[in-house]
């Protein structure tokens, strides 16, 4: 019997060769680094954009969080991947949200806001964080720049199967205990490449009590374990974020909709490829040490010994990793001083994310040695945030609070690590030089990078907050 | 278009590294351009350079004897992390035309085929000797086949590889992908015209 992957899957095969199946993308979402080359092919090749109204482009990832950039970016190559993506939507007639657009925001956060996101579609973005958007019970993946042109010439991508993978979650999270601590979790229990070739469903009591913005952090780092995909099963959560929001079902098919997306659900006797079981109930509040997104482990943790680890390979990556973050085995993640704060990215940036934030921020202080960036996820979460005040909070507690975007997620806009500094964050990847050449990454949940900017160093949140 | 794959015979690049990540091979902020080629500048530039900008001697891809070398041969997970097409366009933009690991990440290895780059996927234990063989004698070659699917490494032993057969057919003729897929139009017509009857809701315009 068909898991939920399969049944998306098999409603969506337009053709089969060998064992790949021609796949039918309901949706594409466009940004500005990944497509200039995608629109450049197909002109060259004389091609149009099959579907436009199918697609929907913002400007994200290269876009400076200062109020300065609506007059000028300084940045020549940013500039011209923001005209490319400002001439190729209106060329094609594709909807974007420009840098002044109330509703622009990170891809992956402006997707579920304007409610295209819905249970049982296929969707597609040049970009790895897009399985996100599998938290609404969709086929939600990743594609390169050539794939982006197959899209949009075609409105179909060559798939493989991928293999079936369920991760159960039970029991109740602790106080300050998160969805981004559950992900990190299953990461490092299945480690950086234990998804390689699997779409991962995520099931379990613990997930069916997240909230739609907890489901998306937890398959927004599926790809940081290896799978492209990640999913969890529409319910009437899903239903209820949904229902209402602008390019949602109407109300004349809204029914006929949730009815259809009610037999989504994967069969209680669906076959998988590999199961794995987390008992939530004792997991403690997650950091990465290293610089894999696997390198995860409790606050209360100490920085691991490579010499004790047996698989030479695997030491001597240990090694490398201690080297590039400049730590020694044994330290106390708790005495590991930090820079800067970064809150914020598609794994933590919405409205739930910022209010977890401000909670540990409220009546506090920004650390002396610490600068702390908070940069909600879309102009619709800003606007919230600063409804309900939390825009103050931040403010007064000294965070600076910027305007939407990647920001400091992949040090290619202004919002970067210098060499040597190192950083609390919120976001999906502590590769090296990924927050900027040299910078150093420490990833954990909002609450905890709160906790960090007022304490100067990696802190258990659950004593700052005591 | 893609470039056709041709066989190859050519010093072997060995990166004795795990979970090679796509900000690795290619940093975010040589992604800005809006073109695919002239990437190569910025291929691992953290590795091959010091934070002064000059470069690291003991870095296989600034040691003479591998320079003009097209196969990198790596360990495990090899393109993990962003979806970046942009690596591979680095990568082809320096020389290398294949890369050897025992495993890659699901979207880099699409994103090779779709370029005319070839990843072999080999047993970590033949990874591993290779790696250790191109260390111990620098220069050493390495052929690839991929009419016959196999590699030769540089002490003469042969490995087998699999790949998938279209894949395959499309990296000897250097054929257009997106060509051939809208030789199924009318199929595609045929779906959408019978999905918006099923599911309306999926074909409002999103430009309202």
């Amino acid at each position: 019997m068909p898991t939920l992957f399969e049944k998306i899957r098999d409603r969506h095969v337009v053709t089969r060769r060998g064992d790949d199946v021609l796949l039918y993308i309901d949706r594409q979402l466009i940004h500005e680094v990944t497509s200039p080359q995608a629109f450049a092919g197909l002109e060259a090749a004389g091609r149009s954009v099959r579907r436009p109204g199918a697609m929907l482009a913002v400007l994200d990832h290269n876009v400076p969080t200062t109020p300065d950039r609506s007059v000028r970016i300084e940045d020549r190559g940013s500039r011209d991947q923001i005209q490319a993506l400002r001439e190729n939507a209106l060329g094609a007639g594709i909807v974007l949200f420009d840098i002044d657009d109330p509703r622009q925001g990170i891809v992956h956060i402006i997707g579920p806001e304007s409610g295209l996101v819905q249970p049982g579609i296929t969707v597609v973005c040049g970009d790895s964080h897009t399985g996100t958007l599998g938290a609404f019970g969709a086929i939600a993946f990743g594609i390169g720049t050539s794939e982006v042109e197959h899209v949009l010439a075609t409105q179909v991508l060559w798939q493989k199967i991928p293999l079936q993978m369920r991760v159960v979650v039970t029991g109740t999270l602790r106080p300050f205990v998160t969805p981004k601590d559950v992900i990190l979790a299953v990461i490092a229990e299945i480690g950086a490449a234990g998804g390689t070739g699997y779409a991962l469903e995520f099931s379990g009591e613990t997930v069916r009590r997240m909230s739609m913005e907890g489901r998306m952090t937890v398959c927004n780092m599926t790809i940081e374990a290896g799978a492209r995909f990640g999913l969890i099963a529409p319910d009437a959560v899903t239903f209820a974020y949904l229902k209402g929001r602008p390019l949602a079902p109407p109300p004349s098919l809204w029914d006929a909709a949730v009815a259809d997306w009610k037999t989504l659900p994967s069969d209680p006797d669906a076959s998988w490829d590999r199961e794995v079981a987390l008992d939530a109930s004792n997991l403690e509040p997650h950091v990465t040490w290293g610089t894999s997104p696997q390198d995860a482990l409790p606050v209360g943790g100490v920085v691991p010994d490579p010499e004790k680890q047996e698989d030479p390979g695997e030491r001597a990556r240990m090694r490398r990793a201690l080297e590039y973050m400049a730590l020694s085995p044994g330290t106390r993640m708790i005495d590991i001083p930090v820079d800067k704060v970064f809150i914020g990215s598609c794994t933590n940036s919405r409205i739930e994310d910022l209010r977890a934030a401000a909670a540990v921020a409220k009546g506090r202080k920004v650390h002396a040695n610490v600068t702390a960036l908070v940069v909600p996820g879309s102009g619709l979460v800003k606007r919230q945030a600063e409804e309900e005040g939390l825009d103050r909070v931040f403010l007064d507690a000294g965070f600076q609070w910027r305007l939407p975007g990647c920001s400091m997620c992949l040090g290619m806009n202004p919002d970067k690590l210098k060499p040597g500094e190192r950083c609390a964050s919120t976001s999906n990847r502590n590769f090296e030089g990924r927050q900027g050449p040299g910078g150093r990454t420490h990833l954990m949940s909002p609450a905890m990078a709160a906790a960090a900017a007022v304490s100067g160093r990696i802190a258990d949140v659950r004593e700052v907050a005591r | 278009m893609r470039e056709k794959f041709l066989s190859l015979s050519t010093v072997g690049v060995p990166l004795d590294r795990t979970n090679v990540d796509t900000d690795a091979i290619i940093p975010a902020r040589y992604l800005k351009t809006i073109k695919r080629t002239g990437l190569g500048e910025g291929l691992f530039f953290a590795w091959r350079y010091d934070m002064d900008g000059k470069e690291r001697p003991d870095f296989p891809l600034n040691r003479p004897e591998y320079r003009g070398g097209e196969v990198l041969v790596a360990g495990e997970n090899f393109g993990c992390g962003s979806s970046r097409e942009h690596a591979v366009w680095a990568l082809m933009d320096f020389g290398f035309r294949a890369v050897i690991a025992p495993s890659f990440s699901d979207i880099f290895h699409n994103n090779c085929l779709k370029n005319g780059m070839l990843p072999v996927t080999l047993p970590a234990a033949d990874v591993r000797s290779m790696i250790d063989a191109l260390l111990a004698a620098p220069g050493g070659k390495v052929q690839v086949d991929l009419e016959g699917q196999t590699v030769t490494g540089p002490n003469g032993e042969i490995h087998a590889f699999g790949v998938a057969s279209f894949a395959k057919t499309c990296l000897l003729e250097g054929l257009d992908e997106i060509a051939l897929t809208l030789t199924s139009a009318a199929e595609i017509d045929r779906y959408e015209r019978e999905r918006k009857k099923a599911t309306p809701w999926l074909f409002l315009d999103l430009a309202g």
